[in-house]
């Protein structure tokens, strides 16, 4: 199968990849990038474990294909912290154990990144209903609230 | 649960004292910044070179026998590397072992990962191919021709039991029943646990009340897909990384499948994204490796969602008749249970672990339950946290709040009147030791929960739950590095990071240095000695008596390389604040040395410290907990949302407060999704129309309200910390405690399952008129 040649920047840094027409882009980060963090969970959509952002927009990258990215700007787990210095919202949810078994924490973190930047001063509610598309089996997403709303409010001051 | 405590077990007795580590929230849990960077490496993440991708044949039939299968031209397609089908493994004869919290039948296992005479569910695998690439693997499964016969199927549990239901085995016979049966039936075994006359108890009754209850089958719902790994060496040895909670009884299982030695099977797991056991079984492993070994590559499997919901394990769907008798004062004189149970297409249903729960909350002097293990045309079933306890609850707990109203006695005095405590004679054999069930029901009584007003449409509800913990075999071993650093390796699989933090606590406590150096590691089979899975709430409990014993281990080590150093005797040495001290001042006057400087001098004096446990553990206490809720039903959609939510739980001891908070949570808001929405339907052919996400709704953040928990701590005897496992009592409340509040809303008594909008709104309309007439 013939395969097309991509270009696009990745965490700020400029990638080229091939990749079949059917592939999408949470194969190509994972299976051809070795970009792990974004996981797949369903595969269509329904559990946001593979949220990346493309051109600032917060997409499911199972439901991306590989050559729509051509000439994008992607942002994934992996470009959340500075180097050693965690993102306060990666801090905040180890803080507040916001995390258990961890397969949707790299997609939630870059959902609740996406809600802070349009509504750097959630409600509760609206944290809910911000994340409502990111599944979580083991928390009740309790703690998850938590860390989002706490987060909100140190980068607010900050 | 469910199996019988070793009579050569370990316990260790619970010592009072003060703690500087346990019972603390470490700030830097061990596992939790990789998992936020996502750098944690999960099943799926781990790639090899020259590996190729495996991909599974299905059945599309609930029930088919396989005449033939053809692949040949499959293996014709460029990039296609093996395919096998049963053939490619040694059929089993009839032997029993426990898998989990399970047991398992070899016969049934082999049958289970690959279809042998017939497919037995929509989604039974029949095939497998290894390819260079996904896409080539997917058309190689299209090229495999199946000749099927179709079968007539039957997936509810009433139907299968029928005389004239379609038999999925004709040479299955009813176990447990005397005489025993002439004709097949697809009731594998019926069990009984009796205590007392159950006719003269219910004489004694002045208000008997019976109740069916039906709930459908639910799915784990782990947001990880299954995954393997698997590189088989010319040697004939077989590597295996995978997604479980017991990669010892996946390796023990493999090697009976493939009929290999359990020394050539090496298993590592990986970071595990969610099991709650439902990944204790093998699915993908054993047709990795075979098709590693006839490829001559390493073969990396995973499924898909759909792949998860058709074929891996749900818990079971019920028919349950729960039947209570009380005098006036609310004391029950007898309580009846008859449990039929879906097991999927095979037996071995959760029965034998959630027929102790039943009525264990009370203590209750004449007792009677009966179960059923059924097999029908679904995927064999698979634990699911406190494995068919929430569905006995959901009877047990609705009818007590029913003869609670009837009586017009409060939820809570009657549960009080009637509750467990140290001494009750449980109707599964032994007498409850100490345990804080009534704590539980006292903090409930005043807790502020019950003062909050209700508006119209609102109703609040409580229910109770039981689960004990597991024991079982559990290894580790406490090194003690050159630095004074210790490495703690267990064998007991951290399903969700709580336990690498509780061990690295432990450890800590039990040293007398810092957290931050102590380093839980995750051992892989070929590392440590047999280890039983995460399973009956006993990793912290069960692992941390290992590591007790480990780190006493070593300190006795220690301390003999302090009195070589000192020239004393061993016991003239003892270890206080992570350091050796002469025990008294006759001894001599030694400065204390540290951890480190033992550690730096034990070569010479010795040889490398290290601590060791290798035990079955027999300590687990049982764990009680007690539920309030408060619902809005909207009497427009039948849509029932939970407004407020309390958990009160005996922990016997939380080792990490925040986490064990954690778990009641999460265990809570899996325990609503059941409740509310979640189940498997069913078309007419047999074949399951929703799964996915999208059609089997497990909860997201906007469904569930904030979650109130308190913990009670009433230590458990047998543990040293006075652990009880935490982790499955809060999934048995909530659907009965749901059920119970919807009643008090609305005044309907739900008891189908799901209580979902539609059931809701036909119960609403059904009650209409009488409403309308009062």
């Amino acid at each position: 199968m013939k395969k097309h040649h991509i270009s696009a920047t990745i965490n700020g840094d400029e990638v080229d990849f091939l990749c079949e027409t059917s592939e999408t882009l949470l194969d190509v980060l994972r299976d051809d990038l070795n970009l792990t963090g974004a996981k797949e969970g369903c595969g269509t959509g329904d559990c946001g474990a593979c949220s990346v952002t493309l051109d600032g927009v917060l997409v499911c990258s199972c439901l991306v294909l590989g050559v729509e990215a051509e000439g994008k700007e992607i942002e994934t787990i992996e470009g959340m912290a500075d180097g050693d210095e965690l993102h306060p919202l990666q801090r905040k949810f180890v803080e507040h154990i916001a995390l258990q078994c961890g397969i949707c924490t790299p997609g939630l973190l870059i959902s609740a990144r996406s809600l802070l930047e349009k509504n750097p001063d959630p409600t509760e509610e609206e944290v809910r209903f911000g994340l409502a598309g990111n599944l979580c089996r083991c928390t009740g997403y309790q703690n998850i609230i938590k860390a989002v709303m706490d987060a909100a409010q140190e980068m607010r001051g900050a | 649960m469910g199996m019988k405590p070793s009579p050569f077990g370990t316990q260790i007795p619970y010592e009072e004292k003060d703690l500087k580590v346990v019972g603390t929230n470490p700030t830097a849990r061990p596992d939790a910044v990789d998992k936020v960077t996502g750098k944690a490496r999960y099943a799926a993440d781990i790639n090899v070179p020259g590996q190729l991708i495996g991909k599974v044949l299905r059945s599309p039939h609930a029930h088919a026998r396989i005449k033939s299968i053809d692949t040949s031209a499959a293996e014709k397609l460029q990039g296609v590397k093996a395919v096998i089908t049963c053939d490619d493994f040694p059929d089993m004869p009839v032997l029993h072992a426990a898998a989990g919290e399970m047991i398992v039948n070899f016969r049934d296992v082999t049958r289970t990962m690959m279809a042998r005479e017939k497919a037995l569910f929509d989604g039974h695998p029949v095939a497998a191919v290894a390819a260079t690439s996904e896409s080539i693997a997917k058309a190689a499964l299209k090229l495999i021709k199946v000749d099927y016969e179709v079968l007539p199927h039957v997936i509810d549990v009433v139907e299968a039991m029928q005389p004239d239901a379609p038999l999925l085995n004709e040479e299955q016979f009813t176990k447990g029943v005397e005489p025993a049966p002439e004709k097949p039936s697809n009731i594998a075994a019926r069990m009984t646990s009796k205590l007392g006359d159950i006719e003269e108890g219910f004489k004694n009754a002045d208000l008997i009340v019976e109740r069916e209850f039906n709930t459908k089958a639910a799915h784990q719902g782990y947001i990880e897909p299954h995954a393997s790994l698997a590189i088989y060496t010319e040697g004939g040895n077989a590597e295996v990384w995978t997604s479980t909670q017991g990669h010892f009884l996946i390796r023990a299982q493999l090697a009976k499948v493939l009929e290999m030695d359990v020394s050539r099977v090496k298993v590592t797991p990986a970071e595990l994204g969610g099991g709650f056991g439902g990944k204790n079984s093998i699915y993908l492993e054993p047709l990795a490796i075979v098709l590693s070994k006839n490829s001559g590559r390493p073969v990396k499997m995973v499924m898909t969602r759909d792949e998860v919901f058709r074929a891996s394990g749900p818990t079971s769907g019920t028919n349950i008749i729960i039947k209570i008798g009380v005098t006036k004062d609310g004391r029950i004189t007898a309580a009846q249970a008859i449990l039929n149970y879906q097991s999927g297409c095979f037996p071995g249903s959760s029965l034998p672990l959630c027929t102790p729960t039943v009525f264990t909350r009370y203590d209750i002097e004449n007792v009677l339950v009966i179960g059923n293990d059924v097999v029908c045309n679904r995927p064999k079933v698979a634990a699911y946290r406190a494995p068919g306890a929430p569905m006995i609850a959901f009877g047990v707990e609705t009818v007590m709040d029913e003869i609670a109203e009837e009586l017009k006695i409060d939820p809570i005095e009657i549960r009080l009147t009637n509750a467990a405590k140290e001494g009750t004679q449980t109707h599964f054999g032994p007498k409850l030791g100490p345990i804080g069930y009534i704590e539980t029901l006292e903090a409930a009584k005043v807790h502020d929960h019950l003062k909050a007003p209700l508006e119209p449409n609102q109703g609040r509800g409580i229910a109770t739950g039981f689960w004990a913990t597991l024991g079982m075999e559990t290894s580790a071993t406490l090194n003690v590095n050159q630095d004074g650093t210790a490495s703690f390796i267990y064998g007991t699989v951290d399903v969700a990071g709580g336990m690498r933090a509780a061990y690295s606590q432990i450890v800590a406590e039990e040293l007398g240095i810092p957290f931050e150096n102590v380093r839980a590691i995750q051992s892989d089979t070929s590392s440590l000695g047999f280890n039983f899975t995460t399973a009956g709430s006993r990793g912290t409990a069960a692992g941390s008596m290992a590591a007790v014993k480990a780190s006493r281990d070593a300190i006795t080590r220690m301390c003999e390389v302090a009195a070589r150093i000192w020239e004393v005797e061993p016991d003239q040495v003892v270890w206080e604040d992570g350091h050796a001290r002469p025990a008294s001042a006759n001894v001599g006057d030694f400065e204390p040395l540290s951890i480190a400087e033992i550690a730096m001098k034990a070569g010479f004096f010795g040889g490398t410290i290290a601590g060791h446990a290798e035990i079955n553990v027999t300590g687990g206490g049982p764990g009680f907990g007690t539920h309030l809720i408060d619902v809005e039903v909207d009497r427009e959609t039948g849509a029932v949302k939970v407004l407020r939510y309390t958990i009160i739980q005996d922990a016997g001891k939380a080792v990490f407060p925040e986490y064990v908070k954690a778990q009641f949570h999460g265990a809570a808001v899996q325990g609503i999704g059941m409740a509310l929405n979640e189940e498997y339907i069913y078309d007419e052919n047999g074949i399951m129309e929703n799964p996915g996400f999208l059609d089997y709704r497990v909860p997201v953040a906007s469904d569930v309200p904030y979650i109130d928990t308190q913990i009670v701590e009433v230590p458990n005897p047998n543990h040293p910390y006075g652990i009880r496992g935490v982790g499955e009592v809060p999934i048995i409340p909530p659907l009965a405690a749901i059920s119970n509040a919807i009643y008090d809303a609305v005044g309907i008594r739900m008891r189908d399952h799901p209580m979902s909008p539609p059931k809701v709104l036909a119960a609403l309309d059904e009650a209409a008129p009488a409403a309308a007439a009062e």
